[in-house]
């Protein structure tokens, strides 16, 4: 294939990519900034979401839609049940100290990655699409007779992909209207702006916090199981979520919601473009780097303004 | 003078242990002993200066790599290969506290994490002369320090027994001089360390060179004894562990690191023989431990018992 | 002089905390430093002592430019700063809070002896084991005046070092700085206008970051800028 087309392709992979990286970051950012809480288990949640996707598609009977359906409903309600747990029993006894909460979360991460491989197993498994048409991507290319338009072969993507892609807009959009918009997100923005003062409102703040936690790490899971049709789940699967969402956030400015967004966007198409040139390990590197040196020159995010 | 003489008597104790213990725990303790110098030295950033680093693998590694790549790419032979291996720990350790200690709190300790993960991947990429993942083993021939084949059990176990009384004698010194108690009042107030005249950059600076050169040297040590480097040591494992041994031997306390590796080594020793998901039990570990328990075994030995353990 | 500053300023996010302040301090003498809360005393200080960066503007020590030298430079030219909220090291041990602020010119038996005499001063050699924390909060105001006096330094700043200590240990207190001080140029931010009054040679007023007047405690007394300003509008003991 000629390089145009394989940026055409790379774009529409790192458009994907992006769209469930946006989902994922937008739920560690929310939990960094309301909670202060660095929270290493989130690429866990992630993995859970898409392992409980697989179990609860697996065990309905019927067209593989009716299973996606469910999945889509209740693996995010489940992690974050599970996370509202682990906030209640660990992250409140350790009075939410910010490097304590690190140590407990990467136990945390160990505990899901490790019980998930008792329980589920090291194999890789597929989710089936609900649905799945391909579609092909014209081409323009000058020949003998002029300008014609053709079929490369292999240039294409299918309707699911595309409908991932408008999913994470439209929960992103809503998420963003929840925090805005509703009461509940006033609460969450309180929490965030000031503790003590939120506190002396009467805002139960032990509550906010449970549940944006559980909020996090179930936007985490609904993003693995939009992702999970296209990749397969495994126990392993939430290391590079984790990274990338890190990667994000510090980029995009802690716990600031539209940079998260804007970071994910370009970090994800980014990602897709640089590894038709890279090798995927060399990305990493760079990427990594490029992380710890904007902590380290520009905690306030390439794209956060100054906070006060 | 009493500290020194309970710490010189674990020393006669290890030893005694060499003539007497059945070979699969002599093997094992001679483990014990090169990981809880690599834990010595993570102790004296983390538990003494109150710097917590996720990234201490790299220094491991570095030693490690040092030392392997020396004798396999330079035909180095063992005293300088360890010489190497610890030169590149400081030496990246100075680097990254130069970057690094311009953070503090949740911020080091994701650069830290960053640049560790980084130079894992570096490992990986140049797999040509890493052999990444899979490693490579350091030939028997290779490893004879002055006449001294380090490949074999008894004199890997006195080798391993030198090194961990060097960092433990180290240490105890170190955390008893002057030098030693600023970093501690770093970790209890830095501001008020500057307050008092004192350059904090460059005791962090300091004490990240000397625990990153232990770590290194633990690391070089432990590919010689042992036999073989591989990338595993680089991963974000190896800078958890001894995080987690130093949280259960006790934080800021010398034996600590010692107490916790022996007790977190036999654990996971137990936990692989009933599971390959052994990971479960640090998991579990770093949970309780950060709950119930954050000042660990040594630290709640010096609460009720001895308020002067160094 | 020991101490001078020339237009010191610090803007934060546009306003002017401390504008172009003159300050000039002989060796030997107790200087207060007085203003209402929000005058800009502790913005001052703090640029002298290097833990805040002016904006514009020059310190002078014994002659010397040290604008920009970092905060522990300066101590180390012989200056000691107390902390206005009490910040001792609440985890190690009296006698080591005091170790640690002498340790930098003295070792062995010398360092021994020098804590010890610090500690007799302020009348803490009996909890010398004790963990700082466990002092009652008076005690810990003795003890951070302990570790700036141990430091022998040429210009002790004291950040309202009377604040919350009962009558009697102000009275303690008083006899303390006014033993210092004839090794020792004092600058002492205070609210206690009675210790003001019975320490210092000299007064600076501070007012919404400008200097307002400067003199003998009984020419500030009488200074109707100053009564207009400050003392005027509460009482005698508790201005600001």
């Amino acid at each position: 294939m000629e390089l145009g087309p394989y940026l055409v392709l790379a774009t529409l992979e790192g458009a994907i990519t992006a769209a469930v990286l946006a989902l994922t970051a937008v739920g560690l950012s929310l939990v960094f900034g309301v909670m202060r809480v660095v929270n290493i288990a989130h690429g866990e949640f992630f993995m859970l979401g898409a392992v409980l996707a697989w179990w609860i598609a697996q065990s309905v009977a019927g067209h593989p839609a009716i299973g996606f359906a469910l999945a889509l409903i209740f693996a995010p309600l489940l992690v974050g049940a599970l996370a509202v747990a682990a906030d209640m029993t660990i992250l409140k006894r350790l009075n939410y100290d910010p490097e304590r909460t690190i140590v407990a979360t990467i136990g945390l991460l160990y505990i899901i990655q490790q019980l998930t491989l008792m329980g589920y197993g090291p194999d890789a498994r597929p989710v089936e699409a609900p649905f799945n048409t391909r579609l092909a991507i014209p081409w323009f290319e000058r020949g003998a007779e002029g300008w014609q338009m053709i079929w490369p072969w292999g240039l294409g993507t299918t309707t699911y992909k595309l409908a991932v892609i408008g999913a994470a807009a439209m929960i992103l959009c809503a998420v963003w209207a929840l925090m805005t918009r509703s009461r509940i997100g006033l609460v969450m923005r309180a929490t965030q702006a000031d503790r003590e003062m939120a506190l002396a409102f009467g805002i139960p703040v032990e509550r906010v916090y449970a549940l944006v936690f559980g909020f996090g790490a179930a936007l985490a899971a609904l993003a693995a199981v939009l992702i999970v049709p296209i990749q397969q789940a495994h126990y392993l699967m939430g290391g590079d979520p984790l990274l990338l969402s890190f990667i994000v956030v510090i980029i995009g400015g802690l716990g600031s919601l539209p940079g998260t967004v804007l970071a994910a966007v370009l970090i994800g198409l980014s990602d897709g473009i640089i590894s038709v040139f890279f090798s995927p390990t060399l990305a990493k590197i760079i990427a990594t780097l490029l992380v710890a040196l904007v902590l380290v020159f520009r905690p306030q995010g390439l794209f956060g303004g100054r906070r006060t | 003078m009493r500290a020194y003489a309970i710490h010189a008597g674990l020393l006669a104790i290890l030893l005694a242990l060499h003539f007497t213990l059945p070979a699969y725990h002599h093997g094992n303790l001679a483990r014990v002993m090169v990981l809880a110098s690599y834990a010595m030295g993570y102790n004296l950033l983390f538990g003494y200066t109150g710097l917590l680093s996720l990234g201490h693998a790299l220094f491991f590694a570095a030693g490690m790599y040092g030392m392997g790549l020396g004798i396999q790419h330079l035909g180095l032979s063992p005293a300088p290969a360890l010489l190497l291996g610890l030169a590149s720990g400081a030496v990246v350790s100075g680097l990254l506290a130069a970057l690094a200690l311009r953070t503090s709190g949740v911020a080091f300790m994701i650069v830290t994490l960053m640049f560790a993960q980084a130079g894992y991947l570096t490992v990986l990429y140049f797999g040509e002369v890493t052999r990444g993942d899979e490693g490579f083993v350091i030939q028997q021939a290779q490893r004879v320090l002055w006449g001294v084949d380090l490949s074999a059990e008894g004199n890997r176990y006195i080798a391993a027994l030198l090194l961990f009384g060097t960092c433990l004698m180290v240490s105890l010194w170190l955390v008893r001089s002057a030098f030693g108690r600023v970093l501690v009042a770093i970790r209890e107030n830095e501001d008020r360390v500057r307050m008092l005249g004192y350059d904090v950059f460059a005791h962090k600076l300091a004490a990240m060179m000397i625990s990153g050169g232990m770590a290194a040297l633990a690391g070089a040590a432990y590919g010689l004894l042992f036999g073989y480097v591989g990338a595993t040591f680089a991963s974000v494992q190896y800078s958890i562990f001894p995080l987690l041994w130093v949280l259960l031997g006790g934080a800021g306390t010398v034996l600590g690191p010692f107490i916790g590796t022996l007790f977190m080594f036999y654990l996971i020793d137990l936990g692989s023989d009933l599971t390959t998901a052994y990971m479960l039990i640090a998991g579990v570990a770093l949970v309780l431990l950060t709950l119930f328990a954050p000042q660990g075994v040594m630290g709640e030995v010096r609460r009720r018992f001895w308020r002067e353990l160094p | 002089m020991l101490l001078s500053t020339r237009g010191l300023s610090k803007t934060f996010a546009g306003l002017h905390a401390v504008e172009a302040v003159d300050l000039n301090i002989p060796e030997g003498e107790i200087r207060a430093l007085i203003g209402p809360n929000g005058a800009g005393k502790t913005t001052l200080v703090g640029m002298i002592s290097g833990r805040i960066a002016p904006s514009s503007g020059r310190v002078f020590f014994d002659g010397e430019d040290i604008t920009r030298l970092p905060a522990h430079r300066r101590i180390r030219l012989g200056m000691a700063y107390t902390f206005q909220i009490t910040s001792v090291f609440a985890g190690l041990s009296v006698a080591e809070n005091v170790s640690l602020a002498a340790r930098r010119r003295l070792r062995g038996k010398a360092l021994q002896a020098e804590v010890d005499a610090a500690l007799t001063r302020v009348g803490l050699q009996d909890r010398r084991t004790q963990d700082a924390r466990d002092l009652a909060y008076g005690h810990q105001r003795l003890l951070e005046i302990a570790m700036g006096i141990v430091q022998r330094p040429r210009l002790l700043i004291l950040d309202e070092p009377t604040q919350g200590l009962a009558e009697g240990e102000i009275a303690e207190f008083v006899n303390l700085v006014r033993d210092v001080s004839d090794r020792t140029t004092i600058l002492l931010i205070e609210h206690n206008m009675r210790v003001v009054m019975d320490l210092a040679q000299r007064i600076t007023v501070l007012s919404a970051g400008a200097v307002l007047a400067e003199g003998t405690p009984a020419e500030i007394h009488a200074n109707a800028d100053v009564q207009a300003a400050y003392l005027g509008r509460g009482s005698d003991a508790e201005a600001g």
